[in-house]
């Protein structure tokens, strides 16, 4: 009943627009809808993820006439689903969920040490958790769908395509045509999972991480091809849910953050049960008789060749950007030939001035959802709204959902020495025992700090590096600190809350420099 | 001795490397031998032989305490000698002079937000730079490219002494030492040498003095106190004022006696936050939060029994086997800094002398340059028939032998709402009696929907209603004690059942029973309370005090610890910052956490006029809780911002899971000048409940709605 409504209410008079543009203010009225002219929409946002959301919102309240295409190409497992994008469908949500339920099965663990009562065996249904998830994730594609509702913007389940720099042609699921023209268009088709089509078997029997959330049974024994933070969240709660699971990396863990930190992310998923071929290379994915998949790979120390049985196969070796189906040529919009991401400037504008990209197509921006949803909200109030505030891509925060988080913001103690000179940087660290981590008996081996600050006083503070639980949640607010140009001096003097993991921060009193050792004294 | 040397250096350079407005007073030369011969019972002049008799300090003088008896101490100089004046440098006849604080400063109570004038800055200056003379065995004030200095520090290198050195070109205001230490001693020029705190004046004399055995003389002459530093209380504060001054070369003892509970409990070193405080609250928190999650764990797939129990006895086990260790961890890290504990009662009995009793009542004395108050609290009771017999406080629950069943917490502070959630969290039927309102001091809306949340989670409240009687029914573990209400607001009375009865209506100050008046040392009448100026000095100079104690202060384990670190590093370091009272984050472990840093709305209206803020806030629903199935429009986030100043954020509040870990950073932030704007600017981590202070849109003032509908 309800679907039927809103569908009813979706295609409502086009003379509520109207209502809309008068309301607003003065300076935009001119330009706003009847202006919209010769084109069908002021703005066009192609992709309907948290970055063309947010635009496609922002630009509607502030009186635009808008309209979002969205269109999901099922995975080549077949999987789809529904408005949101990746965030919200395959990505952080989901994800952040099932790391959850990893976490919960660790506390039920830890319960009997509290002085819990717990009745063994205890066992995991995926099937249970999964549907928990998916209508979770089903109610944010609807709520998705009531929010441009309310603000008037026209939502087209369309795959589109450029046939010039103001249009654009939509294909229904059922072949259906419609072509759509606009003075602004943006375009923020996000990313998918990369197949390595050079391996044999590889698109046949594997998976990705857009299938994995919508799996209605339990994967099994996995492996884990890559060492992204995808590869290592997904290796990480399959291995908190029990099951076997091996990640098989070619080279370094969590490229571009810093390796420290990611080589006590991996320390901590090994002491949990994980398995890890390091230096390894798949070559080679068969189907056995009874289902099993199994796979050859080549380590790359030994040269050897090496093969093993999995129940499922999933390739996190990265993302390509959503551009090939675009016809991006057709409006002359230019890409970068290596990455086919779209080249933008600091305004998001691509090579033709009133296209833009945001989010994860754009080439150089970070692949978040909170940096995509800026960007697209800043973007409608630069082109609607007479702000002049760019995005700032700098210290943008982020948390790796591993076992054990790892929270960061700012420079990686790699980057700063690159940046500053190893003479210049002074990095501050410690290892910490987080306090519930005592009576249940964890072992806090890889729960560490660091602080990366500029050596000359103020000691500016460059980085800042979080493992443990909760990592997220402590480091959005020093992010902040961050933003407002905190030295290491002023961190110190923040008097710590009692007991946190993130008072530990606010305690880094040692010195890589000094050589002191940084490991929790006693207790 | 090397390795104990290389430590005091480790930390001296420690402090000024991370500290900018830090003196970076080094020391160099070697370490001589205990500067502690025997006990040497007798306090030296420490006021006498230093009024300055003519000067505009003598009215404070006529306020402050009656000096110190006069102290036999051998080979002092035969008079007060004007120090500010101080024409005598005679070295030979008069014997130098005698550099020591004014006597009996007055407690100055910081004032917030006035400006402090001039004059207060200099005489800051000039009781610091007293400070370093009277703490340091030698006080070299120097410049860093001076020959003569350079010479003055080989000479007492070449003596195997330890020296403290200030460069006055290395630090910010080194021209205002020069002008202060002229006209502390008349002499201009550096190197300005004070050794066991007599003005030896520059090099030549001093080159003099070594010559005729002077200088030997008085290296020679060491403190007649048998330590630099008493510090009474082993709790957060007080251990790390005693370990701080241990690590800047100081001979420090630690008093510490745990009386026990009226109910039997004692326990170890380390006082409350680690016995019965933040430490077991945190832990038992855990535990109740484990129950929440077992709930969750089905919804999320996980399959086991149906029945789960809490078993009492395990729990606090653990926790009491965690806080044991804790209290070894204590006494080892004393050790390793050679500070000297003793577990023992401490009392005044004359000045810089206390007498420490032990358990089986063997009493000794002790004397100290100078002292540090750190006693704490413990909790109050009622004063009505049975409270003393009968019930228990937070001092017995964390570690009761036994399930307290059914139970009755009387209060409505932070500890009370803890202890009840927890209980009400691993499945005890728990009621609060609150006379008034909950959590007094901070945000009201913050404090009511706590309280509604623990409501709407089982625990019941009997609001304004007090105690009159507490009686046995039956003994037992528990036993069962029937409790006589009356309405604070008709004649109506109540009675009740309960196995427990758990006072929690607040907390006295351990300062009555410990001879501050012997020494004069003021407390608050009403309260206990000590009160102290901006360097946490009381009434009587050389005494000083931290934590809990402190009227007007926090009460809260960080800022006993920080503040007594910086007092540590002032009286001994050479350093200068002061603890800074402002803007301090705090949380409460509640069933559904709240944290808090900054000015509640009330405080904040009180002070700025609601006109000048807006205050923004919103509800939100932890990702973690929605496949749960718990309450959404529940979490909540607010922040008041001073409209007219830059909508700078003066006060931050959440209610929320993990709400310590999530205050933490942005407490950090607001001391960095956190404004909404940059809020605004800073990009959320998704998903967490952190990033909600990013999007906040919705200004109390526009009345809309908050709620969150749908996902």
């Amino acid at each position: 009943m309800a679907v039927m409504a809103m569908a009813a209410a979706l295609r409502g008079p086009g003379g509520r627009f109207r209502w809309r543009t008068q309301a607003t203010a003065g300076g935009v009225r001119g330009s706003a809808r009847g202006a919209a002219g010769r084109q069908d929409y002021n703005l066009l946002v192609i992709g309907g993820g948290s970055g063309g959301l947010a635009c496609a919102k922002e630009a509607a309240q502030l009186g635009m006439k808008v309209a979002v295409v969205d269109y999901v190409e099922p995975s080549p497992r077949g999987t789809r689903w529904g408005l949101g994008g990746t965030c919200v469908n395959v990505g952080c949500i989901p994800k952040k969920l099932i790391h959850q339920a990893a976490l919960l099965g660790g506390m039920i663990r830890d319960a009997p040490h509290y002085g819990w009562d717990v009745a063994q065996p205890v066992l995991h249904d995926w099937r249970k958790m999964a549907e928990a998830v998916q209508n979770y994730v089903k109610s944010l594609n609807w709520g998705h769908r009531v929010q441009l509702q309310d603000r008037k913007v026209k939502y087209f389940n369309i795959k589109a395509s450029f046939v010039n720099e103001h249009t654009i042609c939509g294909v229904t699921k059922g072949g259906k045509e419609t072509l759509l023209s606009a003075e602004h268009i943006v375009i923020a088709t996000g990313g998918r999972p990369r197949y390595p089509t050079h391996i044999e078997g590889a698109l046949e029997y594997g998976i990705t991480s857009d299938d994995i959330f919508w799996l209605k049974e339990s994967p099994g024994k996995t492996l884990v091809v890559g060492a992204s933070y995808v590869a290592l969240e997904c290796a990480g709660f399959l291995t908190g849910l029990g099951l076997d699971t091996t990640v098989m990396m070619r080279s370094i863990p969590l490229r571009g953050f810093d390796q420290q930190m990611s080589s006590l992310v991996t320390a901590y998923m090994a002491s949990q049960g994980t398995r890890f071929l390091k230096h390894c290379t798949p070559s080679r994915v068969q189907k056995l008789p009874d289902g099993q998949l199994q796979v050859t790979w080549e380590d790359l120390t030994s040269g050897k060749e090496n093969m093993g049985t999995f129940s499922t196969v999933l390739w996190a070796i990265g993302r390509i950007p959503e551009t090939r189906s675009l016809n991006l040529e057709n409006a002359g919009i230019n890409t970068n030939p290596n990455s086919q991401k779209i080249l933008v400037d600091a305004q998001e504008a691509t090579s033709v001035p009133h296209i833009y990209a945001i989010g994860d197509v754009a080439e150089g921006r970070p692949e978040l959802t909170p940096t995509a949803i800026m960007a697209g909200k800043l973007l409608a109030r630069r082109l609607y709204g007479q702000s002049l505030d760019v995005m700032d891509y700098s210290n943008v925060p982020t948390t790796v959902f591993t076992p054990l988080e790892y929270g960061c913001v700012g420079l990686s103690e790699e980057e700063a020495m690159a940046r500053h000179g190893e003479e210049h940087v002074e990095v501050y660290h410690a290892y910490y025992k987080p306090l519930e981590f005592t009576v249940a008996e964890r072992d806090a081996s890889q729960c560490y700090i660091k602080m990366v600050c500029l050596r000359k006083p103020p000691q500016l503070v460059l980085g800042l590096h979080f493992l443990g639980p909760n990592a997220g949640e402590v480091t959005q607010g020093f992010a902040l600190g961050i933003k407002c140009g905190a030295s290491y001096e002023q961190v110190m003097r923040t008097v710590g809350i009692h007991p946190t993991c993130a008072e530990e921060v606010a305690k880094l009193r040692i010195s890589k420099r000094s050589g002191l050792d940084p490991t929790v004294t006693g207790c | 001795m090397d390795n104990e040397d290389g430590r005091r250096r480790r930390g001296r350079g420690g402090a000024s490397g991370g500290q900018a407005n830090l003196w970076p007073v080094r020391s160099v030369g070697g370490v001589h031998g205990s500067p502690f011969p025997g006990p040497v019972l007798a306090p030296p002049p420490a006021s006498r032989s230093l009024s300055r008799s003519g000067q505009a300090g003598s009215d404070t003088e006529a306020l402050a305490q009656p000096p110190p008896p006069p102290p036999p101490r051998a080979q002092t100089s035969p008079g007060p000698v004007k120090v500010g004046t101080a024409p005598n440098r005679r070295l030979g006849s008069v014997r130098g002079v005698l550099v020591s604080s004014p006597p009996g400063r007055r407690a100055r109570l910081s004032s917030p937000g006035t400006g402090r004038s001039s004059s207060e800055a200099r005489e800051e200056l000039r009781r610091r730079l007293l400070g370093l003379i009277e703490g340091n065995r030698v006080m070299i004030f120097s410049k860093s490219y001076c020959p003569h200095c350079t010479r003055v520090k080989e000479l007492f290198s070449s003596l195997g002494v330890q020296c403290n050195i200030l460069e006055l070109d290395q630090v910010d205001d080194g021209a205002n030492v020069q002008e202060m230490l002229s006209e502390i001693t008349n002499q201009r020029t550096v190197p300005n040498i004070f050794v066991n705190k007599v003005h030896m004046g520059g090099c030549d004399r001093t080159f003099q003095a070594h010559q005729s055995g002077l200088l030997q003389k008085l290296l020679q002459e060491d403190s007649t106190y048998d330590y630099d530093l008493i510090v009474i209380g082993g709790g957060s504060g007080g251990l790390a004022c005693a370990q701080e001054a241990a690590i800047l070369g100081k001979k420090v003892m630690v008093l510490d006696f745990v009386v026990p509970s009226p109910q039997g409990t004692s326990w170890g070193l380390g006082g409350t936050c680690v016995n019965v405080g933040c430490v077991p609250k945190k832990l038992m928190h855990q535990a109740a939060l484990l129950g929440q999650a077992l709930n969750d764990s089905r919804k999320f797939g996980w399959e086991y029994g149906q029945q789960v129990k809490h078993n009492w006895e395990t729990m606090t086990e653990a926790i009491q086997n965690h806080i044991s260790s804790l209290n070894w961890g204590h006494r080892l890290s004393l050790r390793e800094k050679s500070v000297d504990y003793v577990n023992s009662y401490g009392e005044f009995v004359e000045h810089h002398r206390i007498k420490a009793t032990n358990r089986k009542g063997q009493e000794t004395s002790y004397t100290a340059a100078k002292f540090v108050i750190a006693t704490g609290e413990r909790p109050r009771y009622l004063g009505i028939q049975g409270d003393k017999e009968y019930c228990i406080t937070s001092d017995d629950l964390f570690s009761l032998p036994y399930c307290p069943g059914k139970t009755l917490v009387v209060g409505a502070s932070y500890v009370a709402l803890e202890c009840a959630g927890v209980l009400t969290g691993l499945g005890l039927d728990v009621t609060v009696m609150v006379r008034s309102v909950l959590l007094r001091g901070f945000d009201q809306e913050m404090a009511e929907r706590v309280g509604s949340y623990m409501e709407q989670h089982g625990v019941k409240f009997l609001r304004k209603f007090i105690p009159v009687m507490v009686q046995q029914l039956e003994k037992g573990s528990p036993g069962k004690l029937k409790v006589v209400a009356k309405s604070t607001e008709g004649p109506e009375t109540i009675e009740g059942v309960y196995n427990t009865v758990l006072l929690a209506i607040g907390r006295d100050s351990c300062t009555r029973k410990m001879g501050l008046d012997k020494i004069g040392v003021k407390i608050n009448k009403k309260t206990g309370k000590i009160p102290v100026n901006d360097v946490e000095q009381t009434n009587v100079p050389y005494v000083y005090a931290v934590g809990d104690i402190l009227e007007g202060k926090l009460e809260l384990t960080p800022v006993a610890i920080q503040a007594g670190k910086l007092l540590a590093r002032r009286l001994f370091g050479g350093c200068l910052e002061k603890c800074d009272y402002i803007n301090v984050p705090t949380t409460v472990f509640t069933p559904l956490e709240y944290g808090c840093c900054g000015l509640s709305e009330e405080k904040a209206i009180e002070v700025y006029k609601k006109e000048n803020l807006e205050v923004y806030h919103t509800f939100f629903w932890p990702l973690e809780w929605t496949v749960a199935g718990r309450d959404n429009n529940t979490c909540y986030a607010k922040i008041i911002c001073n409209k007219f100043d830059n909508y700078r954020v003066i006060g931050f509040h959440v209610l929320g899971p993990n709400a310590g870990e999530v205050t933490q950073g942005f407490a950090a932030a607001m001391k960095c000048g956190l404004t909404k704007q940059l809020l605004d600017d800073t990009i959320g981590i998704h998903p967490t409940c952190g990033e909600v202070f990013t999007t906040l849109e919705i200004t109390k003032s526009s009345g809309l709605d908050i709620t969150q509908k749908g996902c």
